[in-house]
């Protein structure tokens, strides 16, 4: 562990409300809008950060629990994600086990928050979260193994670090599916189109969203900021398998992952933009086609 | 040894002794449940011996019954589940005086207790026997003493069906049994386990007849798919403490068999770990969605045993990959998660099963559906909840994480470098396990969620009260054990050395290195689990200091303008499954009865969906029919005239007797 390996979890802290914004303003070029600030989702934190609160008399502390879960988990699992070739402040083997866990654990307390309020938009959301995260879970873990078995290696850090031009030139087509499979998992994780939209406002098509309709103030806050550095860390995973070049300077691989990483969101707003949500009915059919990709992935790795 | 042998005695005296007492008084449940208190601290000493390095005890004596000898002997192995064994035993017995308290006056309870008694009695005698006899009448012992309690509520017809599929289904598992063990009898000419163990069988032919007799056999009692149809009737049966023991501990016997059979039989074949691993996933999977569709609080946990017995013989089977193929981290890492998982299971599941049964004691239902916003009334049973489904959905920081690593450790570190005949099935268990994962999560979310959350749904919620300190001081401790596990799981996996040098003949250097190239992850999961809790503090203080000086103001539940809500719109359980039940319905075969809503007002509008078990509707129901549709044309021969049976007594012995004379 040296003091490069802070920066990665630095990055996350500081920038990942930015990923949001950059998003956001891909859509609103591609709408002719002009868009809100890149920087909305600093200013919301900061404005629920001021806030008061207020609760359902139906929850529980629970609904209280829920968001703070959700953060201490997140954060935790920020300091295992490496950025590009700069390794995770905590690297260890199988340390992605401990870092799907730990968004398994965000995901458990948010769904029994979103119960705790009685409502049935909200146990709608509930259901339709741990049904989809179901089907992701498998796409992870089998791309995962993959790049395991590819690069040989068992912690996110070395494996990241270990994917080289040469890896691509051999066995460019098992990476791509894997990028593939990884980009699936990123949407779906993070309730994005063609998933889950972010903008909807109609309560019965929502997933993320109506899950926390109730909360408000601080916990909202905690709520958001959980969601951007979700969305930071799954992007980083993306973006460990997409990165091959090492320049031997870490602080420039660190500006590119960087670049990498806002360009990852550009990516995002421009799927956004050209397509439409699925239908509900067919997103468990894109999931396990995901699940599909990385198995197929894994099956040439087997040769 | 001497500890142990004292403590069964104290078991039988104190079954005779509530036998006796007879009177139904609250002085019985303390008694038995005393009874069992003190053996099980009395059987821990040599336990913790054993498993920190002592020497292997055993006791011999002569015992006139043929080829049996009373032949006990305490090795790691069992030491590692004795020691669940004896704890969970201890607690339920403690739940089970507040439990049964409502049954004072209008029952004996002495016969329960007797049978509580026995049944910790026959498992201590199958985890130490050490000749095939003896492991046969204590196997006996076991199922009997549990089929007595089963059937405590017989006055219902449920409980009674519930209890005959149960000794049914036990007896066929023993009859496979009785032929594994004739079969390895005759094979080697002795009844004597250490005597197999040295010798073994040839891998080419019996051993595998063996192995196929020894997974139905034990696979019955453990709960494998499709073996497992007697669990889900019988642990909602069976009264709640009874329910976390058999659930907990009891179907662990059958794994332990497995073990111990496989120790018999040599060096297996590449397709015993294939085998196990497609068992393993067939149960955790299945297990897993049947749980999820169910209403009954304690058949959901029923079924998620099945599932958990699917992920202990996941590591098995990658434990069996790492015999056939030399390879010690498969080894090391395959069994050790699957023990470990044996122990975890015990703590959260017999958790589990105490906090639904404090919520039947408290509500009178198991009915999910019914339930709701329990955690307001009955605060300490929820928490306690909670805690057991975030170990049981695999999540950090608790003790399910921990042996799930273990087992996804080995998985990865044995699939990452090997050909495919290895990998492929080890990379089908990291598949398979990502997706039970996933589900646990669906299923525990919903338990907790729909039964202690929300509003009340019926007025059983009403009359809800919590459960008294004799039922809330085992689920806390229990509690404490998954929390404790998972902060200290480099000490406890380092524990697992003598089991696995026992177990398996690998050098101990070999062991010990292996596991320490563990400890060293799991020491960096624990840091994280650290961190996680400091992190958890500070946002808490954080959070609190915010809201200080601010309004925070109390009102409805948001309900998207709609100005009438009630407590029954609310999700439900089947509500809350229904897009995994629906895309998993080829499996499951849900049944559904709509009745929906007609005309401009309509009036009335009903769902009904029932999950019957699949496998015991298609495949043992027609079978069965079938034989007693045969069978009954033998009625003639039962009449109930005595005299006559004592004829065919005779005319079987001499018969035999001109047979023998041959």
């Amino acid at each position: 562990m040296n003091t490069l390996s802070f920066i990665p979890l630095l990055l996350a802290l500081t920038l990942s409300p930015l990923l949001p914004g950059v998003i956001n303003r891909t859509k609103a070029f591609f709408a002719g809008r002009h868009g809100q600030p890149l920087l909305q989702t600093y200013f919301d934190l900061w404005k629920l950060l001021k806030k008061g609160a207020v609760y359902s008399r139906t929850t529980t502390w629970i609904f209280r629990a829920g968001p703070i879960i959700g953060l201490a988990a997140a954060l935790t699992a920020g300091m295992l994600m490496p950025l590009g070739k700069c390794p995770a402040l905590l690297a260890f083997p199988a340390d992605f086990l401990l870092f799907a866990g730990l968004l398994g654990l965000v995901r458990f307390f948010t769904v029994v928050a979103a119960l705790d309020t009685g409502s049935s938009f909200e146990g709608m959301g509930a259901s339709r979260e741990v049904f989809f995260s179901a089907l992701t879970e498998p796409a992870l873990f089998i791309a995962l193994a993959t790049l395991a078995r590819q690069t040989g290696q068992l912690s996110l850090s070395t494996m990241f670090g270990s994917v080289s031009n040469a890896h691509w030139l051999h066995s460019g087509p098992v990476l791509g599916l894997v990028v593939l499979a990884l980009m699936i998992v990123l949407l779906a994780e993070n309730s994005r189109i063609p998933v889950d939209d972010p903008n909807t406002h109609l309560e019965l098509t929502m997933i993320h969203e109506v899950m926390v309709l109730d909360h408000s103030g601080p916990d909202f806050a905690f709520i958001l900021y959980t969601a951007a550095l979700k969305l930071w860390m799954l992007g980083a995973l993306v973006l460990g398998v997409v990165l091959p070049f090492s320049s031997g300077n870490p602080w420039l691989d660190l500006a590119l992952a960087l670049g990498g990483m806002f360009g990852l969101a550009v990516v995002i707003g421009v799927v956004e933009s050209v397509m439409a949500r699925l239908r509900l009915l067919f997103v468990p059919q894109l999931l396990i086609g995901a699940g599909a990709v990385a198995a197929v992935a894994l099956i040439l790795t087997l040769r | 040894m001497t500890w142990l042998l004292f403590a069964m005695a104290i078991l039988l005296l104190g079954a005779m002794a509530v036998l006796l007492m007879g009177r139904p008084d609250r002085n019985v449940s303390w008694l038995g449940a005393g009874s069992v208190v003190i053996a099980s601290v009395l059987g821990c000493v040599p336990v913790v011996q054993v498993l920190s390095g002592g020497s292997v005890e055993a006791v011999r004596v002569p015992w006139p019954v043929p080829f049996g000898e009373f032949f006990l002997e305490l090795d790691p192995l069992t030491a590692w589940f004795l020691f669940p064994t004896l704890l969970l035993s201890a607690l339920s017995a403690i739940y089970g005086v507040g439990y049964l308290r409502v049954w004072q006056g209008r029952r004996s309870l002495g016969p329960v207790w007797f049978y509580y008694c026995l049944l910790v009695l026959g498992m201590m005698l199958v985890l130490l026997a050490r000749n095939a006899v003896l492991f046969l009448i204590a196997w006996e012992l076991m199922a009997l003493a549990s089929f007595f309690l089963v059937t405590f509520e017989h006055e219902r017809e449920s409980v009674r069906e519930a209890g005959w599929i149960y000794f049914v289904a036990t007896h066929l598992g023993t009859a496979f049994l009785l032929a594994f063990f004739l079969l390895l009898g005759r094979e080697t000419g002795s009844m004597d386990f250490t005597v197999w163990a040295e010798k073994g069988v040839p891998t080419s032919g019996p051993a595998s007849i063996l192995f196929l007799l020894a997974v139905i056999g034990f696979g019955t009692k453990a709960g494998f798919m499709p073996l497992h149809v007697w669990l889900p009737e019988a642990h909602p049966a069976a009264p709640s403490h009874v329910s976390a023991l058999m659930s907990g501990v009891m179907i662990k016997t059958g794994i332990y068999g497995l073990l111990r059979a496989l120790t018999f039989l040599g060096r297996p074949p590449l397709w015993w770990g294939w085998g196990l691993i497609a068992i393993g996933l067939s149960s955790g999977v299945l297990g897993v969605l049947f749980a999820l569709a169910q209403h009954d609080l304690k058949r959901l946990l029923a079924y998620h045993s099945v599932e958990n017995i699917g992920i202990i013989t996941l590591g098995l089977g990658a434990g069996l990959l790492g015999v056939s193929t030399g390879s010690p981290v498969l080894i090391v890492l395959g069994f050790g998660g699957g023990l470990l998982h044996v122990v975890n299971h015990a703590l959260f599941k017999g958790l589990l099963f105490l906090g639904a049964g404090s919520v039947l004691h408290g509500t009178g239902t198991r009915e999910i559906d019914h339930l709701g916003g329990l955690l307001k009334r009955m605060p300490w049973t929820a928490a306690t909840f909670l805690i057991g489904a975030v170990a049981i959905s695999g999540l950090p920081p608790l003790n399910g994480f921990v042996s799930e690593f273990l087992i996804f450790l080995g998985a990865f570190k044995g699939g990452v470098s090997t050909g495919g005949a290895i990998a492929v099935p080890l990379f089908a268990l990291v598949a398979g396990l990502a997706l039970i994962g996933g589900l646990a999560v669906a299923c525990f979310t919903k338990a907790f969620g729909i039964v202690f959350l929300g509003e009340p749904r019926s007025e059983h919620v009403s009359r809800a009260h919590e459960a008294d300190w004799t039922m809330r001081l085992p689920m806390l401790l229990l509690a404490a054990g998954c929390v404790l596990i998972g902060l200290f799981a480099p000490v406890v996996v380092g524990s697992l050395k003598t089991v696995l040098e026992s177990l398996t003949t690998l050098p101990p250097a070999v062991v010990s290195g292996n596991l320490a190239a563990t400890t060293s992850p799991l020491s960096f999961v624990v840091l994280g689990a650290v961190i996680f809790l400091a992190l958890l503090t500070v946002l808490v203080l954080l959070r609190r200091n915010l809201l200080a000086r601010r309004r925070v103001e109390a009102d409805v539940t948001w309900g998207c303008g709609y100005a009438q809500p009630t407590a029954r719109m609310q999700y439900t359980a089947s509500s809350f499954a229904q897009p995994l039940t629906d895309l998993f319905g080829l499996l499951l075969g849900t049944k559904k009865k709509i009745t929906p809503p007609r005309g401009i007002f309509p009036e009335e509008a009903t769902l009904k969906t029932v999950t019957p078990d699949i496998s015991s509707e298609e495949m043992y129901r027609p079978i069965f029919e079938r034989v007693n549709e045969w069978l009954s044309q033998l009625r003639w021969v039962q009449h109930g005239k005595v005299q006559l049976y004592v004829l065919y007594i005779a005319v079987t012995l001499i018969v035999l007797l001109i047979w023998g004379l041959r």
